[in-house]
């Protein structure tokens, strides 16, 4: 926190490290499923804060590391279309599909353009005419609203040849799909702050009701995390499973009404695939039939090469947090982030990109 | 992907706001938060503002924290 000096922050975090490693008394494991979150543990040192017997997992909560090789690889068949202009988060361009990738396209020749916002995809869709600009769709419910804004303004403007190829997620239908698993040991989850900005915090209460599991809604500053871990660890101690809310200064209880209703307006459930945990029912999002001028899938036909998977990338066990990236044969050796073999490595919110890029020197292979 | 910033509007026009982002400005989308005023801090993510600052909030946060920071255990 900006407001409090160095000392003060200092002696924060130490009231906090001092009360969980008082109040714990079994080994605990504890799932961020927010990449944000990911970065902000390894960058902060938390894991080096807290008691051996806390233990901190990342589940499946970076978009990019959860998109299925077959979208990758449709968006790259896209990308070698002579009249088709991509528009994507930079976060997707390394992304390794089958047996290409977007930056690989790119240097081959396909426009493919980073954009900051989906809306400026609108400006090249003006701007190019004879041209389709489709957008990757990419995200949980934080970036969903975005692209459903984005499809709702093009659709007031009539502008035909600007579509999305969506691949949004929603984080509940996840966490039930993981915890639905045998063999998954959740003690109790860090809810991902900007998706709960949005969705607010009715969604997530089947964890305390079907599972008992204690949940806390956590911001991102490292004071954030640990008070929201201290807060795991209470509700854990006191054996009843809640469903608190430490990010009240951006989270309200109703998250952003304005958002859903959009969401909703544009936007329908549907089964959908995620990369390590499969298909996962009405856990993703496609356009409504309303909107289907808008669906890059059924405006513009494409063939796509069949889907494999990299040989001996355990990505999909990582994202479930069952494994450790230094379990992965690759991890360090073949897969880097300079050479990435699967998405957890690739994108910077990946949990073996924040291994490697933070656990320089602390972890073994 | 998630990752937001605040800033603080400046101006708004319709639908659109000027934003000053650490002293950056910028042009954000007040579709997803179209109640949001001149004056409010919000949250920024891929263009559109997404959520307000809850200041009353931030401040029994930071008054948490202040709280909290006396009671710590200071190393030796």
């Amino acid at each position: 926190m900006q407001s409090l000096t160095p000392e003060e922050q200092r002696r924060t975090a130490g009231f906090f490290t001092t009360e969980i490693s008082h109040r714990v008394k079994r080994p605990l494991r504890l799932m961020e499923v927010c990449g944000t979150h990911t970065v902000a543990i390894f960058k902060a040192g938390i894991r080096q804060l807290l008691p051996a017997g806390v233990e901190l997992v990342s589940g499946p909560g970076c978009p990019v590391c959860v998109t299925p090789n077959e979208y990758l690889d449709t968006a790259i068949a896209y990308s070698r279309q002579p009249n088709v202009i991509l528009t994507t988060f930079g976060d997707m361009l390394r992304v390794p599909g089958s047996s290409s990738s977007l930056l690989v396209e790119k240097a081959a020749g396909a426009d493919i353009r980073i954009v900051y916002s989906p809306l400026e995809s609108l400006d090249i869709a003006r701007d190019y005419p004879d041209k389709q600009v489709i957008f990757l769709a990419v995200g949980f419910e934080t970036t969903a609203p975005t692209a459903a804004a984005t499809v709702l303004t093009a659709a007031r403007a009539d502008l035909k040849n600007f579509s999305v190829l969506s691949s949004h997620k929603l984080v509940p239908p996840a966490l039930q799909a993981l915890l639905d698993r045998p063999g998954v040991r959740v003690d109790g989850f860090l809810l991902p702050g900007h998706v709960s900005a949005v969705i607010g915090v009715e969604p997530y209460r089947f964890l305390q009701r079907n599972f008992g599991i204690p949940a806390v809604i956590a911001g991102f500053d490292p004071l954030d995390i640990l008070q929201s871990v201290y807060m795991l660890v209470r509700q854990l101690e006191d054996g009843a499973a809640k469903l608190e809310n430490q990010y009240s200064r951006i989270v309200p209880a109703a998250g952003n009404p304005a958002a859903c209703k959009l969401l909703e307006q544009v936007y329908q459930p549907a089964d959908t695939v995620w990369r390590g945990l499969g298909m996962i029912p009405s856990s993703g999002l496609v356009l409504r039939p309303g909107y289907s001028a808008f669906d890059s899938r059924s405006k513009l036909p494409v063939v796509v090469e069949p889907a494999s998977e990299p040989k001996g990338c355990r990505c999909g066990e990582i994202l479930q947090g069952s494994i450790k990236p230094t379990a992965c044969p690759l991890f360090g050796r073949s897969c880097t982030p300079d050479h990435p073999v699967g998405s957890c490595m690739v994108s910077v919110e990946g949990t073996c990109a924040a291994w490697h890029k933070y656990g320089a020197g602390r972890w073994q292979l | 992907m998630c990752l937001a910033v605040p800033g603080k509007i400046v101006d708004k026009q319709d639908m659109l706001a000027t934003v000053d982002i650490s002293g950056v400005t910028r042009k954000v989308s007040l579709m997803l938060l179209p109640e949001a005023q001149a004056g409010d801090f919000v949250l920024i993510h891929a263009g559109f503002a997404i959520q307000r600052l809850d200041e009353a909030e931030a401040k029994k946060t930071l008054e948490l924290f202040k709280e909290l920071e006396k009671y710590a255990e200071l190393d030796a």
